[in-house]
């Protein structure tokens, strides 16, 4: 208990650290830049305290939940006893078909429940005046990170290179950029990133780390990173082909009107 | 008053909850259906969620009650002051500090330099692992920084922000050529990471508010792509950052 609440405090205090540069820039600008004082100043140094002490208590709650649950998913769906693989015997990539499928799934849930996609996604709506629907899109960017956290579970099963993968997602993004109505294609870059939250980052890069290390022949340093590139490439290319599938198909119905 | 905030604070727990939501229903559907197997450690994780669906609680709720209003009050001020120089040192000094304080960096600097030291890339003494975290989110830090300061330029002068996108991916694609392969993974990574809490409200905070102060600007089209620099940025300068170390 009381080793818990020194470590408590020893991370209380490198939190503070850490939100130090924000509290400095803000002060600086307000008062030296626009010589005006901070307004509801009481507010705000509640609002500080806040912040460092739930800063805190997620990075404790990290190392005894995010990470841990991700190690354990990997290790438990990679383990040869669990995928019924005798001894000796040569393991194919598809002998983890569970891992895939378990990516798949911590992506299609967690991108739909994101609060910052559904924002994106209404202001998606707006900019393009209808033509996308909100939901639509939701489900296109969910469908979107579920394959793209398969296939980079799959890349490290089989240790491709990753700059292959992502090159072939930058080729796809330019040719669809050429191609895409013009509105939409900030919107849609954006996009990428409000699909990793913060939970989500820790949980999907200890699972990739951890199936790197539990395959025979994989090195964790080179093919156990790369997840979550690969979920914030492929939510550009599904926004992009949605907006792109919408905008042609309501040019269609205009002209058989 | 009192009654308003309790409710505020419930939906606030509910909103952290829900974001865990999802993963829990996934672990436990695969223990239960597939796996069938006890989960080790089981009360360990439990406390570690509630800790962070507490702290992240807390995070939001503390942004939301001083940063995000100062800092968007802040950046249309500043954007309507008028002063160049000033306006980027703002953008520069608002990516930097909110990538720094950035929670899912914290995590992923951390795993980093712990894979690097086992796989023996750099001494596993606590002083080394120390200073590579913190060089690795100082770099990615600069980057965002960098990155907006590009972004708002984009927006004054009007450019088009697929010419910097494919510009951004060319320079991505040559330093991925001569980066070091342990670098490579996590520098992509870096990417995606950086854009999460803190640093996307305010950003976009600041990329409307500038759309909206200059003439012929549509905050919903110029708004936005301030994000999407800050997460390419990163990935060039980590892979910078490894060149540096191995």
């Amino acid at each position: 208990m009381v080793n818990l609440l020194v470590d408590f405090f020893k991370i209380l205090f490198y939190t503070f650290l850490d939100v130090l540069p924000i509290l400095t820039i803000i002060v600086f600008f307000q008062i030296i830049i626009l010589k005006q004082p901070i307004p509801h100043l009481r507010r705000v140094i509640l609002g500080g305290v806040f912040v460092v002490l739930g800063l805190a208590l997620f990075l404790m709650g990290l190392e005894k939940a995010l990470f841990p649950i991700g190690e354990i998913m990997a290790n438990q769906l990679s383990n040869p006893e669990f995928l019924g693989i005798v001894e000796g015997e040569v393991i194919h990539w598809t002998n983890y078909y569970w891992i895939y499928i378990f990516a798949a799934a911590i992506g299609f849930s967690t991108t739909i429940a994101e609060p910052s996609l559904i924002a994106v996604a209404i202001k998606a709506g707006e900019v393009s005046a209808g033509t996308i629907s909100a939901n639509g899109l939701r489900i296109t960017v969910a469908v979107g990170v579920a394959f793209a956290l398969a296939l980079g579970t799959f890349r490290i099963v089989t240790g491709t290179p990753l700059y292959l993968y992502i090159l072939g997602g930058y080729i796809i993004v330019v040719i669809q950029t050429i191609f895409a109505p013009k509105d939409i294609i900030a919107l849609a870059y954006d996009s990428g990133g409000v699909t990793t939250s913060t939970v989500t980052v820790p949980l999907v890069t200890a699972l990739g780390l951890e199936l790197s290390g539990a395959v025979p022949g994989r090195n964790p340093a080179i093919d156990g990173f790369g997840l979550i590139a690969f979920a914030s490439l492929f939510p550009i290319i599904s926004v992009l082909a949605y907006s792109q599938f919408m905008f042609l198909k309501n040019k269609m119905f205009h002209i058989k009107k | 008053m009192f009654k308003d905030d309790l409710v505020q604070f419930g939906n606030k727990i509910k909103s952290a909850l829900l974001d865990l939501f999802p993963i829990i229903i996934v672990v436990v559907f695969f223990q239960v259906v597939v796996i069938h197997q006890p989960f080790p450690q089981i009360w360990d994780v439990l406390v570690g969620v509630v800790l962070v669906a507490l702290g992240l609680m807390l995070f939001i709720e503390g942004l939301e009650m001083g940063l995000f209003p100062i800092g968007e009050a802040l950046a249309y001020a500043l954007a309507k002051k008028g002063s160049l120089t000033l306006l980027l040192v703002f953008a520069f000094a608002l990516g930097f500090s909110t990538t720094i304080a950035e929670p899912a960096l914290l995590a992923i600097a951390k795993e980093a330099a712990k894979i690097s030291s086992e796989s023996g890339l750099i001494s596993s003494d606590s002083e080394t692992l120390k200073t590579y975290a913190l060089g690795l989110r100082i770099s990615v830090a600069l980057s965002v920084g960098f990155a907006i300061v590009i972004g708002v330029l984009r927006i004054l002068k009007g450019w088009p922000i697929y010419y910097l996108i494919i510009g951004g991916y060319l320079v991505v694609m040559f330093m991925t050529i001569i980066a070091p392969n342990e670098i490579i993974g996590l520098a992509y990574d870096a990417g995606g990471v950086t854009t999460s809490t803190i640093t996307v409200p305010l950003v976009t905070a600041l990329g409307v508010g500038l759309a909206n102060v200059i003439k012929g600007r549509s905050p919903l089209l110029d708004g936005f792509g301030l994000i999407a620099f800050a997460s390419l940025m990163p990935m060039i300068f980590v892979m910078g950052y490894g060149l540096f170390w191995f």
